[in-house]
């Protein structure tokens, strides 16, 4: 199925809904006596709620039912999805996260009270005559006073504002290469946080049917499965027989519709309540200070080099923000998703990280496109650009010089992971070779005539998808498994539906995933459909993030078609008269070489369903088959990112001139969409660079909470990208694949900061931090300039 | 949004009217910042009265060398118009910078300068023009119509019909805009007229003013070489996390040079 098998930039199905508006999101859904749901949340980012009255909301016009935190006292917390223990071996702090606030609000967004009525005005007419008698205590923003002695609680029973004090790697060893160490690097630095801002605000309607006892929440989710299990088991004691989760159509996720969230919760249990649905939907205001943030680092890190450049070791010290609550994965972002990726592409011998997290008022932070690993890669490739710089050696020079070998995998690194394959200075190679790296300095004397700087900058980045095997990610912590499920039900005629456990919001799995069946079972792509999100529908699956849909949800798929080819071939032998070892399935056709006999697929799954000749006494009826897979290994996407930039001294403005990257994804399914996955994080990427800033003043107030304020990338912003791949397969899965969705967002930002730098360098700034903006660029100069 | 009455007069003295019986009504032209303020409930009317059906305040005319744009002509209408192009060209590429062209094919320069948003860009223009803003009982020089952030010397009931430019020698206007919004944080409109050089700094301050200093060494010599030094104090000046009131003292001598390049050709 050369056309539209693997391989094949194949247009995407899904798109001609999308364009013609046809596609169906949550928000389209209006069920038959819904009422509206309006949210009243804190204006403070810390105060304790002496009273609430709402007597004056209940009598307003339209309203159905007003609640608080005291309706809700048999519904649980909201879960944590997973612990982490701190180096003395305690449990992380998990502080109860109320659905909606009880006794005190942390952060400016926090969920105080909600109205159900007829409208939604009429709901936020009645939530503002709410009076809510807040005493307004210091707030606590600021990481480096949250762990200071004094500082204020975010919560009172934890007493700190520590969660957990995580380290990961050998100390002694780590500390014993530095003090032999030929040099020491040193840095510190910022991960900026961000807001996610999907295109489609979160919404939520829950639904009630009192005949049968059946709940049905309809999410924004990228996990359905995983929403039905924490809410049903952990707060609204729902069996799972009762509850249907189903997301719909999703505008987008970057990691901020995997978690669980209060108003899930809310719609659900108040349908149940007043018997009605309830139905919610966040204005962009709404989202600002209630989908969970990313990112916000502090970090000092070290790297300990020989005389010829080689690393010795490798050191760093993080405090990460928690914001208010543990959100849903927020826990293992910056330990198993940040420190075992500090390897990265080289064979640096001994490392050491330490990780506090940190609880403040602000907004819960949690995964965002790469999650942990654009942290870890960013340290790591802005550490390794000063260490070359300190050590006068060229960027690709020091890089090369400490690549892991194509030789040396499977690669036991010291933080943990095995890399399984890869060809670091392939992907290196490449970006140089595309990037004219050889020719940056004509390039550099062009834009001095002009009056401008111009840098270069590199970033070799590693990424671990797929987020496996279940048993090791239990052991650290997971409270959940992490394989995939697809069920493939050949239907009669020899049309194919697929129920996958992965979840689709923008990747394009309807595409991508009927190309691998297309392929495996030489069968039309226009005969097959892929069918997600839905519990009542698919088998349990865990969804859609950390790269992992192709590498663990299109295997589970592959592996469900192993099981009916293996059928087939059962039938085949019967209706062929011949033993099934003689059986070959080749281009759709069931054959036995060397001879004319053959039967096609669609003549094998009309005698499945129609069994007048079939061997009923060995074999059922029927052609569907369910795989659950589980993978035995992280994969390991690689490559190398080349930036260069135009600096503009005068204002500070960055210009990106060019923008290469060469990414090692395995087998590739479908290359536009592939291209595109990149080009997405590559924006998102260069955002986080030079535009997206979160801001908090003092006293918690959110100063980024709109467009107004909240720089997202436009298309002007950015440059015609050039995406290349190399290729080393996947050793583990029997694709090849190892997935594409991040590896954009993790690798931009070090290479833009390092072009940054690298133009800077002439007018004497060392270090910056992100956002670059034209501010905070002209400011570095500045600074340099006076000192 | 609160509820309000939406009414949509068809001239001047129904709108006028509407206004004078009305509790707390807003006239509504382009809607670019009321319409959001509203949303937000930020703000609240009694009625919004709908300037959109008023043929009188459309259109643009010229005539001895003086340009008169309605006040409900949009942005991108400026940005198009032979007339403005030929007489003013650097008020056409104003024009034609603001906002987005969702913003520019609904946003006004009656609202606009009605508004005095002090990061919008029509207040430099009409500044550094030394333009003429009409309204339904007066005209009022540019240099006395914008009084204060979100002030302006109209009185209640008072709506602005048209504005009428001057064309200068040569002009031209530059822009650093805010990176999030794309208002201007300093956007510098320099202009030759008849009575000489004008420099009008929007963004940077409460709202719009003239920069005197850089207008008395244009004045000598019209030449950026001429700004090149000069450096503005910053007191006053606004400061968020965008920009602080150092960078905008700054950003004001480099746009005031590049606008000057700019209007040298």
């Amino acid at each position: 199925m050369g056309d539209t098998g693997i391989g094949a930039s194949v247009r995407r199905k899904e798109d001609l809904r999308f364009v013609q508006g046809a596609g169906k999101y949550t928000d389209d859904m209006n069920l038959a006596g819904q009422v509206h749901a309006y949210i009243l949340r804190s204006p403070h980012a810390h105060a304790a709620v002496r009273s609430i009255d709402t007597s004056a909301a209940r009598a307003g016009e339209g309203v159905v039912a007003v609640f608080t935190s005291e309706d809700m006292a048999e519904v649980g917390g909201i879960p944590c999805g997973w612990q982490v223990h701190s180096k003395d071996g305690s449990a992380m702090a998990e502080p109860k996260h109320p659905v909606l606030a009880e006794g005190k609000v942390r952060h400016v967004g926090d969920p105080v009270a909600v109205v159900l009525a007829e409208s939604r005005t009429q709901a936020r007419d009645a939530a503002e005559s709410i009076i809510v008698d807040y005493d307004v205590l210091d707030a606590v923003v600021d990481m480096q006073v949250a762990v200071t002695d004094g500082a204020t609680s975010v919560h009172d029973d934890v007493g700190t504002n520590i969660c957990y004090d995580w380290g990961l790697g050998d100390k002694e060893a780590v500390d014993e290469a530095f003090s032999n160490a030929h040099h020491v690097s040193t840095l510190d630095l910022v991960n900026n946080r961000l807001i996610p801002n999907a295109i489609e605000p979160r919404c939520a309607i829950g639904d009630y049917d009192h005949a049968t006892g059946q709940f049905t929440l309809h999410t924004t989710s990228q996990n359905p499965h995983v929403i039905r299990l924490l809410m049903g088991a952990f707060v609204l004691g729902l069996p799972e027989h009762k509850l249907r989760v189903h997301a719909p159509d999703v505008g987008g996720g970057f990691g901020s519709k995997i978690f669980h969230y209060a108003e899930e919760i809310i719609v659900t249990w108040a349908a149940g309540q007043v018997n009605r649905p309830v139905k919610w939907t966040a204005d962009r205001s709404e989202s600002f200070q209630s989908d969970a943030h990313g990112r916000d680092h502090v970090t000092t890190v070290e790297l300990a080099l020989d005389e010829n450049g080689k690393f010795l070791a490798l050191r760093e010290s993080t405090l990460a923000n928690m914001g208010a609550y543990l959100s849903t994965f927020a826990p293992c972002v910056p330990t198993y998703l940040h420190g075992t990726l500090l390897a990265g592409q080289y064979s640096t011998p001994v490392i050491y990280c330490e990780v506090k997290a940190v609880f403040t008022n602000t907004v819960p932070v949690d995964a965002y496109r790469g999650a942990g690993r654009p942290e870890a890669t960013y340290l790591l490739e802005r550490i390794v650009q000063v260490a070359a710089d300190d050590m006068g050696m060229d960027a690709a020079e020091i890089r090369r010089r400490n690549f892991i070998q194509p030789d040396e995998f499977p690669y036991q690194t010291p933080v943990a992971l095995i890399y399984d394959t890869g060809n670091y200075e392939a992907s290196l190679d490449k970006a140089l070779e595309a990037a004219d790296y050889a020719g940056f300095d004509s390039r550099k004397a062009a834009s001095q005539l002009a009056g401008k700087l111009r840098g270069i900058g590199i970033a070799s980045y590693i990424e671990a998808c797929g987020i496996a095997p279940s048993n090791v990610v239990g052991s650290l912590g997971a409270r959940a498994g992490l394989y995939e499920a697809a069920t493939v039900r050949v239907n009669p005629t020899g049309s194919v539906s697929v129920m996958t456990g992965s979840h689709s919001h923008g990747q394009g799995h309807e595409t991508t995933f009927a190309q691998v069946v297309s392929e495996k079972l030489g069968i039309d792509f226009d005969s097959i459909d892929i069918v997600h999100g839905d519990t009542d529908k698919i088998p349990f699956g865990m969804g859609t993030y950390g790269s992992r849909s192709i590498a663990v949800g299109g295997t589970a798929i592959v592996n469900a078609i192993d099981k009916i080819v293996a059928k087939g071939k059962k039938i085949a032998a019967h209706l062929l008269e011949t033993s099934e070892a003689d059986i070959e399935f080749e281009n759709g056709q069931f054959v036995v070489p060397g001879t004319d006999k053959s039967k096609a697929f669609g003549e094998i799954a009309l005698a499945a369903y129609v069994p007048h000749q079939y061997p009923l006494e060995e074999l059922e009826p029927g052609l569907e088959e369910t795989a659950f897979y589980d993978p035995k290994n992280f994969t390991f996407p690689a490559g190398t990112y080349v930036c260069e930039v135009e600096v503009d001294p005068d204002t500070g403005t960055v210009d990106i001139a060019s923008f290469h990257a060469t990414d090692d994804f395995g087998v590739v399914i479908n290359p536009m969409i592939v291209e595109g996955q990149v080009h997405g994080g590559l924006v998102q990427g260069i955002g986080q660079a030079l535009l997206e800033g979160c801001s908090y003043d003092d006293a918690g107030q959110l100063l980024s909470g709109s467009y107004m304020d909240y720089t997202m990338p436009r298309a002007a912003d950015v440059p015609s990208f050039t995406v290349d791949t190399t290729v080393t397969e996947c050793s583990h899965n029997p694709l090849g694949v190892k997935g594409c969705g991040e590896a954009g967002a993790i690798g931009s930002p070090p290479a833009v900061i390092n072009a940054i730098l690298n133009a800077l360098s002439e007018v004497g700034v060392t270090n910056l931090d992100m956002p670059a903006t034209p501010h905070r660029v002209w400011q570095a100069i500045r600074d340099a300039q006076a000192s | 949004m609160y509820a309000f009455d939406y009414k949509r007069p068809s001239n001047l003295d129904e709108a006028a009217e509407m206004l004078r019986n009305s509790d707390d009504a807003h006239l509504l032209a382009g809607g670019h910042t009321l319409l959001p303020t509203l949303k937000q409930r930020l703000a609240s009317a009694s009625d919004l009265v709908d300037l959109a059906g008023i043929d009188e305040l459309k259109g643009i005319s010229s005539a001895d060398g003086v340009v008169t744009i309605g006040a409900m002509t949009t942005h991108a209408e400026v940005a198009a118009s032979s007339e403005v192009q030929n007489a003013i060209p650097a008020l056409a590429d104003l024009a034609g910078g603001i906002g987005d062209p969702q913003v520019r094919n609904k946003g006004t320069i009656g609202g606009s300068i009605s508004n005095n948003d002090p990061a919008a860009d029509y207040p430099a223009a009409l500044v550094g023009l030394n333009a003429t803003v009409n309204t339904t009982s007066r005209s009022i020089s540019a240099d006395n119509f914008f009084t204060g952030m979100f002030e302006t010397a109209l009185d209640d009931g008072e709506i602005v019909s048209s504005v009428s430019f001057q064309a200068p020698s040569s002009a031209a206007y530059c822009k650093f805009p805010n990176p999030a919004s794309r208002y201007a944080i300093v956007g510098v409109f320099v202009a030759q007229g008849s009575d000489g050089v004008r420099v009008a700094v929007t963004g940077a301050g409460g709202s719009v003013f003239r920069a005197s200093e850089m207008e008395a060494a244009l004045n000598q010599v019209f030449s950026a070489t001429s700004v090149a030094d000069i450096q503005v104090s910053d007191e006053g000046l606004n400061e968020d996390i965008h920009a602080s009131a150092e960078y905008r003292a700054h950003l004001i001598t480099v746009m005031t040079k590049r606008a000057v390049d700019k209007a040298n050709g």
